[in-house]
């Protein structure tokens, strides 16, 4: 299971929490069992957020490989100058 | 001087990548011949010009051009009621989401004028003396309202509301009104209060910076032709004509087919070109008047409606052991967004606390809107604003401890496997390697002259991928063109050639690269974030090797063995089969019976690049302080960066003093003065100082290698902004070194420092 952890941008979703196991081989996947526990979180964290996984961020990227091991922040998404 | 520490591993033989070839640009440049977005013309254009709001804040009552478009030689007089009165809604196309409804708000005013500057009109006419006649002729009925520029008067309760539908988001509960606070953002790890209470030591500071712009030469400039059959051509100035194409036609209501963009040479961005103020008025002055429009911004437009990043102010209270081991850190950063939500607070908190390991930490970044143009992106956006709080807060600590300053970063330094601040967790990083290379300069340990003093500083970036189109198409003659769709800002062109030769095996001066049209290249995200090397640069490394595939599989036929049997060996076909004593085929062999063997020989690859990457810097500041007149002079500079890999070192070396040069301007001269009517006052470069080449010493760059990229074919980082974020502090720091006084309040302009002497002798 990975480790998804949320920052305060998603606690109007969660009610405040922040970590959760999630069964997902893939960012799309996480995005959706996000969604499924928290109705709404799947959009916002797709439009709003990239994925730190084991540390690497992707951004706008489903299908981007998910390990059963790994540890996911969610994190706003990031642009530049 | 300049140098480049690398680890003496063996690393892969490379010919071209990490040389430094002339650059591919250069000829056009120094010869005048490079076209710039003012330079392109079109048989029958007429000339577009704004009226700007005389206002900081007013709602607009009316707006009468029934004078104006009775001038003779007006063709067309536009307002937003030529543009469709958008929703709200996020729009994906630049480099962030954008709002649609507040960007064509302030592309072209609707019911209220939010700053000075804003546009409220458009006209064209065939010449520039008829357009500006008959933009004084347009009547706007104003109702002046009360505005409010400073970002802490802003967030008052009894401040000016800029918007009605605005209530702050990332609070725990929805407020009941609306406010000019757009946004908070939070991040923290640990426990405050006992980090505090376990400290020996506690800094605390308030610093401050004003908005400054980014400086770009050359100043917006478009032309744009609306067809008969309704489609439309835009030839303009911009960090990404692929997001010039989005935005106008999702302004105006078209298809993207219907919008082919054109880039031309740019003469500088820094993030304030990407997004768009002229092209969509152009086109709708094209739409109504049935002719090519041209639209140039002089600097004092430039100035007044274009974005500047956020003026801020930086709360930081810090909590060390004796030792140096830093255990809690607050921070809280307050950040003008200008007329609409959107101010890089967010980037700056995530960025605050990047280069250090702290335990307990918590940072709160307030989004605010102000009545000043809408800031855009500037190089690290939000970045160099919290480093400033942050690095000088890291100096006093330094000062408290009695410590040397690059040893106590060193200690409270992040390195792979950290968990940094804003969450994950940190891989191939060259930090403590980039601190090191400044412990080891010459300039480190050269003593100080009278007057003078000397600062050290760091900072992060992200740095970004993205998506990115590349082709590289072969000639007959064995040369190669590489194609991309990254306006080139800062030497990207160069680092194309150079890794598609060096792919392909052949001399840079086989290689052209260029730039397309966005109808003539796939798409790629706009040219920002520090990306093109990394992200761009990969696209064109597989459109490299899909071309090299294809020369060993002419080669298979030409020598009647398996694929598999050939390989691509220093810009020559191999093959392997050694009892077929085959001798190697050059490119250029195998272009010449392209034809016979299949036809013409390219290669496309499109990508959505992930793991860029992040890099940091390490500076360190010598000034001399004039104590008679207050006058701070950079005397000598040196920048550490951990770049991954360079592809072409003096470009890189380059991006390092380009973002060191900006930053001493933010830190010593730049900053927007308004008069009490919100109106800037200093809106040219005579009044709005930025520095020249004679106002600094020669900048030393020391690029790092120690940490490359392993997501990246050469190892390359993105480069071009992490070097913006140290010099505010760097400066700040080398100036309190050298009077014994704190300077909290960016710019450190003679007045100041004066005055700070003055209070101390007294």
């Amino acid at each position: 299971m990975a480790r998804v952890v949320a920052g305060s941008e998603c606690w109007p979703y969660t009610g405040g929490a922040s970590e959760f196991e999630v069964e997902a081989g893939t960012v799309r996947e996480i995005i959706a069992a996000l969604d499924a526990r928290f109705p709404g979180l799947g959009a916002f964290v797709d439009k709003r957020m990239a994925f730190a996984i084991d540390g690497e961020i992707h951004q706008d990227a489903w299908f981007s490989p998910v390990g059963p091991d790994s540890e996911v922040f969610l994190i706003p998404k990031i642009g530049g100058g | 001087m300049s140098e480049t520490l690398e680890k003496p591993a063996p690393k892969a033989a490379l010919s071209i990548v990490g040389s430094r070839p002339v650059r591919p640009d250069g000829a056009d440049k120094v010869t005048g011949r490079a076209a710039y977005g003012a330079d392109f013309n079109m048989p029958g254009q007429l000339v577009g010009r704004v009226l700007r709001s005389p206002h900081a804040h007013a709602r607009i009552v009316s707006i009468d051009a029934s004078k104006a478009r009775a001038l003779p030689g007006v063709k067309a007089v536009i307002t937003a009621a030529d543009f469709p009165d958008l929703a709200s809604e996020e729009l994906e196309g630049g480099e962030a989401a954008a709002n649609l409804r507040d960007l064509s708000l302030n592309v072209m005013a609707r019911g209220k004028a939010l700053y000075h500057g804003h546009a409220v009109a458009a006209v064209a006419a065939v010449s520039t003396e008829i357009a500006e006649a008959a933009l004084e002729r347009i009547k706007v009925t104003y109702e002046v309202l009360p505005h409010v520029i400073d970002v802490e008067a802003a967030m008052s309760p009894d401040a000016p509301v800029l918007h009605d539908h605005l209530f702050t988001e990332g609070l725990e509960a929805r407020p009941d009104r609306p406010s000019n606070i757009a946004k908070k953002h939070r991040f923290a790890r640990g426990d405050l209060a006992e980090g505090f209470a376990a400290a020996d030591v506690v800094v605390e500071g308030r610093y401050t910076t004003k908005a400054t712009h980014q400086g770009y030469i050359e100043p917006h400039a478009c032309v744009a032709a609306w067809g008969e059959d309704g489609r439309c051509d835009v030839w303009s100035s911009s960090q990404g004509h692929f997001m010039v194409r989005t935005f106008c036609a999702r302004l105006l209501g078209l298809d993207i087919s219907d919008v082919r963009v054109t880039p031309a040479e740019i003469g500088g961005g820094f993030g304030g070109k990407t997004t768009v103020y002229l092209e969509p008025l152009a086109l709708a002055l094209s739409r109504a008047s049935g002719r090519p429009v041209k639209m140039v911004m002089s600097r004092e437009e430039v100035f007044r409606a274009t974005g500047p990043t956020s003026g801020g102010i930086v709360r930081v209270r810090l909590g060390a052991k004796s030792d140096g081991t830093i255990v809690a850190a607050d921070v809280e950063l307050t950040y003008q967004a200008g007329a609409f939500p959107g101010s890089p607070v967010g980037a700056g908190a995530m960025t605050a606390l990047a280069c250090y390991d702290i335990p307990n930490f918590s940072i709160v970044g307030w989004d605010v809107v102000t009545n000043t143009p809408k800031v855009a992106a500037y190089r690290a956006p939000g970045a160099p604003i919290s480093a400033f709080g942050v690095e000088s807060a890291v100096d006093e600590l330094a000062l408290k401890l009695g410590m040397d300053p690059i040893a106590l970063r060193e200690k409270n330094a992040v390195k792979d496997g950290t968990k940094a601040s804003y969450g994950p967790t940190f891989q191939n990083i060259g930090y403590l390697d980039t601190l090191a290379a400044i412990r080891e300069s010459e300039h480190w340990k050269t003593p100080l002259g009278p007057n003078q003093g000397r600062g050290v500083a760091v900072g992060f970036w992200f740095n970004v991928g993205g998506e990115s189109t590349a082709a590289v198409h072969i000639g007959e003659d064995g040369s190669a063109a590489v194609v991309t769709g990254n306006p080139d800002i800062g030497g990207s062109r160069a680092s194309m050639a150079m890794m598609a030769a060096e792919t392909l095996g052949l001399p840079i001066d086989k290689v052209r690269p260029m730039i397309a049209d966005t109808s003539s290249i796939g798409y790629s995200m706009l040219t920002g974030g520090s990306r093109v090397t990394f992200a761009t640069g990969m696209a064109v490394v597989q459109a490299a090797e899909k071309v090299t595939g294809e020369l060993c599989a002419r080669a298979a036929k030409l020598w009647d063995v398996p694929r598999d049997q050939v390989a691509w060996e220093g810009g020559k076909a191999v093959c392997l089969d050694a009892a077929k004593d085959r001798a190697p085929l050059s490119l250029e062999a195998l272009a010449a019976q392209s034809a016979r063997t299949g036809g013409p020989i390219s290669g496309q690859a499109t990508i959505n690049a992930q793991g860029a990457g992040p890099g940091f810097g390490v500076h360190l500041c010598d000034v001399e302080v004039d104590p008679e007149t207050g006058q701070v002079s950079v005397v000598r500079y040196t920048a550490a960066q951990d770049v991954g890999k360079a592809i072409h070192p003096s470009y890189v070396e380059g991006q390092v003093q380009g973002g060191v040069a900006q930053g001493v301007g933010w830190a010593l001269n730049e900053e927007y003065i308004f008069d009490g009517e919100g109106r800037m006052e200093n809106a040219g470069f005579l009044d709005y100082r930025m520095p020249v080449a004679s106002d600094l010493p020669m900048l030393d760059a020391i690029l790092v290698e120690t940490a490359p990229n392993p997501r990246h074919p050469f190892g390359a980082k993105g480069v071009g902004e992490v070097p913006i974020v140290p010099p505010l502090a760097a400066v700040a720091n080398a100036v309190r070194g050298a009077i014994g006084v704190r300077m909290p309040d960016l710019p450190i302009s003679p007045p100041k420092v004066l005055a700070a002497l003055d209070a101390k002798g007294g």
